[in-house]
């Protein structure tokens, strides 16, 4: 085996920098939706929140390729949603790089429902009540109390969250395909240099790049979700 | 200041069925765990909804379950005062006390804003976080944060339950400055005898969900244990200033006391006596070391197995004295007859 080549080649570097906004976007998307999930989780009483509970924690154990057909089969531009969008509002999900981040956002919301669900329900403890006999009406509470307590637990579960959707490969190659500079993030880089005769160097390069950032990710995730709880 | 409130709430087995009427002063609501003092507190700040009823503060309708009128906590100004403080963590000393504050119709000057920091000791905890603070800490800046939204009323859960007896002694003061100074309305929560004796002007007794009595102090607690024992009476006491023995004398409903606590001429106190410290006898003693001796008229001999609970009339005040039915017997205790009652001992609060 030839010596790896640490040099990235131009190719590589935009599939690196296309992963993190890939992440970042479905991250940045999928906080709000998060947030109002695991208020809703942590506080609400309602028929039907195991099924909810259960649905939020689907895509931890759903093959990425099934939901990665799954979106194909919806919001492909063929027919249904996906033709209806694209007629109408001209938005393209499939063979874009904002379809990869959609499926990103669903299959890391889970971490970052659970992150945020964790802080509230340690540290809410009839604080909202608290303001509210204070005078605080809904919004009020939620600027002033909820989301300031729950701030720990959102940056914990988008940083996890994050981690995740740079190893996102199945979902992403079966929904919007692998084309470079557009849906090909940086799994799905290494996939196509091992399609490559002698594209070990290049895949053991980029994999060992995967290995340092999901790493540093996780650590920081840690160290975050440790605070917040306490 | 009045705060009506009449409920009817059904919790599993248990069954709230109160009313009663509230007005100024410190009324508290007294009760075994279990007996619904909390639900009631929760129902008046609008942190419970009751199955039925009417809650009316001051005129003003909180809640009217026939009328389908419920006011949501914040549009009540009803300030609550937590079991366990529920002080915000994010927030310094300070910024907890302003929260209320800046959220009220209309918010104190900051003349009160300092006298209130004042009154509860607060000044050196401003920059303080709340998981920095001792329990008292806490239980202080919990009154003060409450008081500072201007509420109409300030109802307080069994405020100092969570306190150890030391520090709940801390407490109890800066309640009483509380009730003297501030001038708001109180609703007081405990299962504490003494402290009820020492703060409330109106009692309310519950038992199992029910109002099993209610009035002053003087009529309601008299026969409820406490931490000195039964007690015997709560009395309303003005000083009249030193005798010539040097001791304190105590004017009450038309009785006198002497007690060994100096007090100015003029400043009000409470007493409160032991039901086991108040003796019985039929003929004036002479030459005995008790300072009080009161002419009292027996009111009720009720027979307690072994023991005697004597309902004595002192003036306009009453007093329970708990002697053996043997005793009872010998002396021949009967309703409306003259007797005189030693009292062995008397505590003061100021």
């Amino acid at each position: 085996m030839p010596p790896i080549q640490f040099q990235l080649t131009p190719a590589e570097i935009e599939a690196v920098l296309l992963s993190l906004r890939i992440a970042g976007v479905a991250v940045a998307v999928a906080l709000p939706f998060a947030f109002a999930t695991a208020l809703l989780l942590a506080r609400g009483r309602f028929f039907g929140k195991t099924l909810l509970d259960g649905i939020v924690h689907l895509p931890l154990v759903l093959p990425p390729v099934a939901l990665g057909f799954l979106l194909l089969v919806l919001l492909g531009t063929r027919a249904g949603l996906g033709a209806f969008l694209a007629e109408n509002f001209g938005i393209r999900f499939v063979f874009h790089w904002s379809g990869a981040a959609l499926a990103s956002a669903i299959l890391s919301f889970p971490f970052q429902v659970r992150a945020i669900r964790l802080v509230l329900e340690a540290r809410d403890n009839g604080l909202d009540d608290a303001a509210a006999t204070l005078g605080a009406g809904w919004w009020d509470r939620l600027v002033s109390i909820t989301l300031p307590l729950a701030l720990p637990g959102m940056i914990a579960g988008a940083v996890t969250a994050f981690a995740a959707c740079l190893g996102e490969f199945g979902a992403i190659i079966t929904f919007v395909s692998n084309i470079p500079g557009e849906t090909q993030t940086l799994p799905l880089a290494i996939y196509s240099a091992l399609q490559q005769p002698g594209g070990e160097t290049a895949a053991m390069r980029l994999a060992s790049l995967s290995i340092g950032l999901a790493l540093v990710f996780m650590v920081v995730a840690q160290r975050l979700q440790r605070r917040a709880v306490r | 200041m009045s705060l009506e409130i009449a409920l009817k709430h059904r919790l599993g087995d248990f069954t709230l069925d109160a009313a009663f009427v509230a007005e100024g002063g410190v009324t508290a609501l007294f009760g075994a765990s279990g007996a619904g003092k909390s639900s009631i507190v929760a129902a008046v700040a609008g942190l419970l909804k009751p199955g039925h009823g009417r809650v009316v503060l001051n005129g003003r309708v909180l809640t009217d379950t026939d009328e389908k009128i419920f006011l949501p906590p914040q549009q009540r100004r009803a300030g609550l005062v937590f079991q366990e403080a529920r002080l915000f963590p994010h927030m310094s000393v300070e910024k907890n006390l302003r929260y209320g504050w800046r959220r009220a119709p209309a918010r104190a000057d900051e003349k009160d804003v300092a006298h209130v920091i004042a009154l509860l000791g607060l000044g050196k905890l401003l920059d303080r976080r709340p998981r920095t603070l001792s329990g008292g800490e806490k239980a202080r800046v919990a009154l003060g944060r409450a008081l500072l939204a201007s509420p109409e009323i300030l109802l307080l859960d069994e405020p100092l339950a969570s306190l150890d007896a030391p520090r709940r002694g801390e407490i109890l003061p800066y309640l009483e400055r509380l009730r003297d100074e501030a001038g708001v309305p109180m609703l007081y929560v405990s299962h504490q005898v003494d402290e009820v004796a020492r703060l409330a002007d109106h009692v309310v007794l519950l038992e199992k969900g029910r109002v099993a009595l209610q009035g002053p102090p003087g009529e309601t607690l008299p026969g409820l244990g406490g931490q000195g024992g039964i007690l015997g009476a709560v009395l309303d006491a003005v000083s009249l200033g030193p005798r010539e023995d040097g001791l304190t004398e105590l004017a009450f409903d038309n009785g006198r006391l002497a007690v060994t606590v100096a007090a100015a001429p003029g400043t009000k106190l409470r007493v409160r006596l032991a039901a086991d410290d108040i003796l019985i006898a039929r003929v004036q003693p002479k030459e005995i070391s008790a300072n009080n001796i009161l002419r009292v008229t027996v009111v009720q001999v009720t027979v307690k197995g072994d023991i005697a609970e004597i309902a004595l009339q002192a003036g306009d005040a009453w007093l329970l004295a708990r002697i053996t039915t043997a005793s009872a017997q010998r002396l021949a205790l009967a309703p409306g007859l003259p007797v005189f009652a030693i009292v062995k001992s008397v505590t003061v609060d100021s």
